[in-house]
């Protein structure tokens, strides 16, 4: 995507995290640890989660611009890995979560090596067209348990020691994991390896003549996504105590690029937003059946019709600073 | 009776068969994608979804106004066909002069509205649709039973597929079609309405998936996901064949659906993921596509 980045907004600072940054990080903290005394920590639990895959998502297509419509099966298939890994190895909580982590990180390389490829539309398609074949084998494979999912994940504890079966106690390894991955994918953006990302996405030519080798370049971001959108799937199983195909559907696909483009790609904050925003739709529309899929299809729509800067990125624009 | 690898002849025809009525979607689905990308130069995300739509059409005129299967098979894409029209009026038009993956979008978004209408009123379970009196039972071949109506399947599917190569490669429309894919610009500049073109060209993509919606409507049940993980295939087909020749599309279609068939019989288990395997080895290959053109 091209037009991600508003013309206005003032250009990076070379060094360091801006103050306001800074500021809404901090403010972010505070509340999400205030959170779980206020609202049901699943809930607050599932959001972080899915804010995390929105933040790997974006990181590929905000700024490497790169279209995958195929997250699901990085998503899906660490929540799997780590699901089995926590009941069936009998792993601690985080080393089921790495697990998870390093095989969607496996995948995402693979899958990435093949999908680099080609460009624009075909990105899309082949990454989309990867990511059914994944699905199928998740529903084939004897380890996923067909339709059925894992269930009944053992939350574990903690290094052995510290048990996550209270919800609070649960909430704040997630919380450490997600809040932790969000910044990491900041750095990683305001990064020298970020900076060519933006070049590569804004002339991919002209980042060639320059020497970089994009198509590595491409694969490792390409694999980074994958990875910190297995470590949001990873710690959803452990949250839910279930890997299910619905994680690996291509719905799930769909519903990290719907919560990137509403929250505004190509910004720091905007996934999270997006994220925040779809889940607690979700929440509150559960009961009304096939309308969630109708009012995620009309904001797909009026979003690009009407709103392709997302919240965030109309908030940016207002401030003129870049969020 | 002979043997192949000790697989009854039967047994294999039987799925030779089932596979070319596969492809035969395919080849229709994905020349409709290749017809609306050569000149939009967007990938139709809710083709899936139409092709849905047409095979409801088709259900509803029956159920509703008692129009049986041989007028549906012209009304139906022509509705279809409207909606495409609509569609593209007072939405994709203005995304033109954006990147193109906007309009993968905004077509993910509308496939998700059509399936999720549908999905409330008729809920997932199918609609069943009569096969049409002219069209059923079957031929006895000696070797193997020909339902009818799987033969005319093939066959209808064939002359949309021809007929749609022929007025793009041999009409005087076809070939200011082919100008504009080139060149828009230069077109208009010749007098041709070139949006009024783009508009029926995306209608006409459409009402070919409205076309195979009626086809499929009295094999498969009628029913609003018949479409979503059809779609998914079918762009495997597009990317294993690249959407540059409309002849390329058509015979990557049938050729895909056919291998599909031979997986089913001699590695059940991997005939539903065989043409994502091809497409891997496709994009190790020649990632631009058995037909495509390298860019």
């Amino acid at each position: 995507m091209t037009d991600t980045t508003p013309d206005h907004v003032p250009a990076q600072r070379a060094a360091g995290m801006p103050p306001l940054h800074k500021a809404l990080f901090a403010a972010l903290l505070v509340l999400l640890i205030v959170l779980p005394f206020v609202v049901y920590p699943i809930f607050a639990m599932k959001v972080m989660c899915f804010a995390l895959f929105a933040a790997a998502f974006n990181l590929l297509l905000g700024f490497g611009g790169l279209l995958s419509f195929g997250h699901a099966a990085y998503f899906g298939g660490a929540s799997y890995v780590a699901a089995h890994a926590a009941k069936v190895w009998g792993f601690t909580p985080e080393l089921a979560v790495l697990t998870g982590t390093a095989a969607a990180a496996l995948l995402g390389l693979g899958i990435g090596a093949l999908a680099i490829r080609r460009q624009g539309i075909y990105f899309a398609m082949v990454t989309l067209a990867f990511a059914q074949m994944f699905y199928f084998f998740a529903l084939q494979a004897e380890f996923t348990g067909g339709e059925d999912g894992i269930q009944a994940v053992p939350r574990g504890d903690l290094f052995g020691a510290i048990s996550l079966h209270d919800n609070m106690a649960l909430y704040f390894f997630v919380l450490a994991i997600t809040f932790g991955g969000i910044l990491f994918l900041y750095r990683i953006v305001h990064s020298p390896f970020g900076q060519i990302l933006k070049a590569i996405r804004e002339n991919e030519p002209r980042a060639i003549s320059l020497g970089y080798s994009v198509n590595r370049y491409k694969l490792i971001v390409f694999t980074l996504s994958a990875t910190f959108a297995g470590l949001a799937g990873a710690t959803k199983s452990l949250v839910f105590q279930l890997a299910s195909l619905t994680d690996v559907h291509w719905s799930m696909s769909g519903e990290v690029v719907l919560m990137t483009l509403l929250g505004g790609m190509g910004t720091v904050f905007g996934p999270l937003v997006g994220a925040t925003v779809i889940v607690t739709l979700q929440n509150y529309l559960a009961t009304f059946g096939a309308w969630v899929t109708i009012i995620q299809g009309v904001i797909f729509v009026l979003g690009v019709l009407l709103f392709r800067e997302g919240i965030v990125g109309v908030l940016s624009r207002w401030l003129k600073r870049p969020l | 009776m002979f043997e192949l690898l000790g697989i009854p002849p039967q047994v294999l025809l039987g799925q030779l068969l089932l596979g070319l009525i596969n492809g035969s979607f395919y080849a229709v689905l994905s020349l409709g994608l290749a017809v609306i990308f050569g000149l939009l130069n967007i990938i139709n995300f809710s083709h899936g979804a139409q092709y849905m739509m047409g095979a409801f059409v088709a259900w509803m005129l029956l159920a509703y106004l008692g129009i049986g299967y041989w007028w549906a098979l012209i009304a139906s894409p022509l509705i279809v066909g409207a909606t495409g029209l609509l569609l593209e009026r007072f939405a994709l038009s203005r995304l033109y002069k954006l990147d193109h993956l906007y309009g993968l979008l905004l077509t993910f978004g509308v496939a998700l509205i059509i399936q999720g209408l549908f999905r409330n009123y008729y809920g997932i379970s199918g609609q069943p649709y009569q096969i049409p009196d002219l069209l059923s039972g079957g031929q006895n071949l000696g070797f193997m039973y020909l339902p009818n109506y799987r033969a005319w399947v093939v066959v209808a599917s064939v002359i949309a597929c021809l007929g749609t190569w022929f007025m793009i490669e041999k009409t005087r429309l076809g070939a200011y079609l082919r100008a504009a894919t080139e060149n828009p610009v230069l077109v208009g500049a010749f007098g041709i309405n070139v949006p009024r073109m783009i508009m029926l060209t995306y209608a006409f993509g459409v009402a070919l998936a409205g076309f195979a919606g009626v086809l499929a409507a009295p094999i498969y049940s009628v029913n609003p996901n018949m479409g979503a993980d059809l779609i998914i295939v079918v762009f495997a087909v597009v990317v294993i064949g690249g959407m540059g020749s409309i002849l390329g599309a058509i015979v990557t279609g049938y050729g895909l659906g056919l291998i599909e068939g031979l997986t089913r019989v001699f590695y059940p288990e991997g005939s539903a993921v065989v043409i994502f395997v091809i497409m891997a080895i496709v994009l190790m290959i020649k990632p631009e596509g058995l037909f495509g053109r390298a860019n």
